[in-house]
């Protein structure tokens, strides 16, 4: 407990350059990008492939090579090609790692919605995109959601590793703390990093509470 | 009307679903298509509403030929209600019955009120409208399935097995409501069902498919009963089928006769049972205004003496029928006897 006391009760570590709030707001910057491009492919794709049924093939192979990547080994391979000075060696691992979650969830989802409820929508006259969107997507919510939240707090737990290329963000603390043998930085940046992750968690349950009907809810 | 010429349905692996079907369903009326597994009843059905196209033959709306419709546009135009009620999860259960008329953009305030207004009809409490589907009981869901169909008052109804997941006792009074609808509103209704009993319960005509998808006889249930056209058909309707027609005639002409003094009756008028040496011996009644002579002759056979009380619908004596009276009428409607000229079909 004194190593927590040490970092969050000096002052010098909430102002300034590496101070705190800038570190959060980096940390939050890099994981908001990677989270929301990441959402931006496999949301769409997911959908599309679990309403057509077409490209199950690519849901899984995709998951599970993203899974077996190192998210550290990427991180190198894209500083070795794009070089330091750019945010791209820390977005692109975040992104692969955040798009398997979203997308296998995604699709899912839709495909497990009852077949009896999507012959209902096409048998009272919904068209491809109405059954889409007004029905399969609304019942799969919470398994979307789901697919999102997991993927969002990865994001926020790995964004850490911006800082193995000079990068911001919480894991400095981390990574300088381990250089110079700091370690109550090492643990308060712990900590930081957990409460984001506990907090990206809370925001997605009360999402879930205002976006997801009653009626799915109840009977999951 | 709705007219199958020659229509077959054969899938890519060679199976045929449909074998070259060719019917006619009458407008205002109830058609029920039944028979076993595999017998092509749904595929038939969902052929209507372009759920499946035909592989070839002709399925005409009143002269219209179904594959000239985009269907959804059709669809929109005929209710269907399927097994499970399909109702939409997340959507409550007034706006589940408005599905077909938001479709077709009437404003919500109409689309709610026209919701409400089917919701009363099928025997629902307006309570439950603001509910979820997962609150309501099988049977409630069910009738909100129906509600859903007829919302925008479509002239074709399809029912696929609507009451085959629901309790035998909640199932005989969703058959009842649909009758007691069908008499308000005269749908053209195309019923599925794999239960000859509610085939026969149900439909002003049926359609008995075998499998492979061929049409083995269709007739109304009387009809049906006392004639039908072969082994497949008589096996299919089972046992008792002579007692089965007499279903089909009112007991309304029974002749009845005074109580006799041995039947005790209470202060309001119902019976209490049969006077016997030693204490009240059982009775069976029976309403000639409603029931069938089915219903009489039951209620002659639960007595000691053959004697069938007759009731009014508040339950008192009006008087009693005898077997000789039930007998009567049976003899009246005896099955008709076959002319020389129909000697080649297979005996009833």
């Amino acid at each position: 407990m004194n190593w927590l006391a040490d970092f969050f009760g000096d002052s010098a570590h909430w102002s300034g350059p590496d101070g705190i709030p800038v570190r959060l707001l980096e940390h939050l910057g890099y994981s908001a990008a990677a989270f929301l491009v990441a959402a931006l492919i496999a949301v769409p794709l997911g959908m599309l492939i679990g309403h057509t049924g077409r490209g199950a093939l690519l849901v899984v192979v995709a998951a599970n090579a993203a899974r077996a990547l190192p998210t550290l080994g990427l991180l190198v391979l894209v500083v070795l090609l794009a070089g330091v000075g750019t945010v791209l060696p820390v977005l692109v691992p975040l992104i692969v790692l955040a798009v398997p979650p979203i997308l296998v969830n995604t699709y899912e989802g839709l495909r497990g919605v009852d077949a009896d409820l999507r012959d209902a929508a096409y048998g009272m006259g919904l068209r491809g995109p109405q059954v889409l969107f007004r029905t399969l997507t609304p019942v799969a919510l919470p398994l979307i959601l789901l697919g999102l939240r997991l993927s969002a707090i990865q994001v926020v737990s790995t964004a850490t590793v911006a800082a193995f290329v000079g990068l911001g963000g919480l894991g400095r603390f981390i990574i300088d703390g381990l250089a110079t043998k700091a370690y109550s930085s090492v643990i308060g940046g712990a900590v930081l990093v957990a409460a984001l992750a506990l907090a990206v968690q809370f925001g997605f349950l009360l999402l879930d509470r205002v976006v997801v009907s009653p009626g799915v809810r109840q009977t999951r | 009307m709705i007219t199958f010429e020659g229509v077959t349905k054969r899938y890519r692996d060679g199976t045929v679903a449909v074998d070259d079907l060719s019917l006619e369903v009458p407008t205002g009326a109830i058609t029920v298509f039944v028979g076993p597994s595999g017998c092509g009843k749904t595929t038939s059905l969902r052929m209507i509403n372009r759920m499946i196209d035909a592989t070839s033959g002709r399925i005409a709306l009143d002269g219209q030929d179904v594959r000239e419709i985009d269907p959804p546009t059709l669809r929109r135009g005929i209710g269907y209600v399927i097994q499970q009620a399909g109702l939409f999860p997340h959507r409550r259960i007034v706006d589940n019955v408005a599905t077909v008329p938001y479709l077709l953009g009437w404003n919500k305030k109409k689309a709610r009120a026209r919701a409400m207004e089917l919701l009363e009809l099928v025997g629902l409490d307006a309570g439950l409208a603001n509910r979820y589907p997962f609150q309501l009981s099988g049977g409630q869901q069910q009738r909100v399935g129906v509600a859903r169909a007829l919302a925008a008052d479509p002239p074709v109804l399809l029912m696929d097995e609507p009451f085959s997941a629901v309790d035998p006792v909640v199932r005989a009074s969703l058959q009842d409501e649909l009758l007691r609808l069908q008499s308000e509103l005269r749908k053209t209704i195309v019923f599925v069902t794999h239960d000859i009993d509610e085939a026969v319960k149900l439909g002003d005509t049926v359609a008995v498919l075998r499998v492979g998808g061929r049409l083995a006889q269709m007739a109304g249930p009387a009809t049906l009963l006392t004639e039908p056209a072969d082994d497949f058909v008589r096996g299919f309707l089972g046992r008792d089928r002579g007692i089965r027609r007499l279903s089909f005639i009112s007991a309304k002409e029974v002749r009845l006769g005074p109580a006799p003094p041995d039947l005790v009756t209470g202060e309001d008028g119902r019976p209490l049972g049969w006077r016997t040496g030693d204490g009240l011996a059982a009775y069976g009644t029976f309403d000639p205004e409603t029931d069938s002579l089915r219903a009489a002759l039951d209620a002659a056979l639960l007595s000691p003496n053959g004697v069938a009380v007759a009731v009014d619908e508040e339950g008192r004596v009006r008087g009693v029928a005898g077997r000789d009276a039930i007998d009567e009428l049976l003899a009246e409607y005896a099955p008709p006897v076959r002319g020389a000229g129909s000697a080649e079909e297979a005996p009833a």
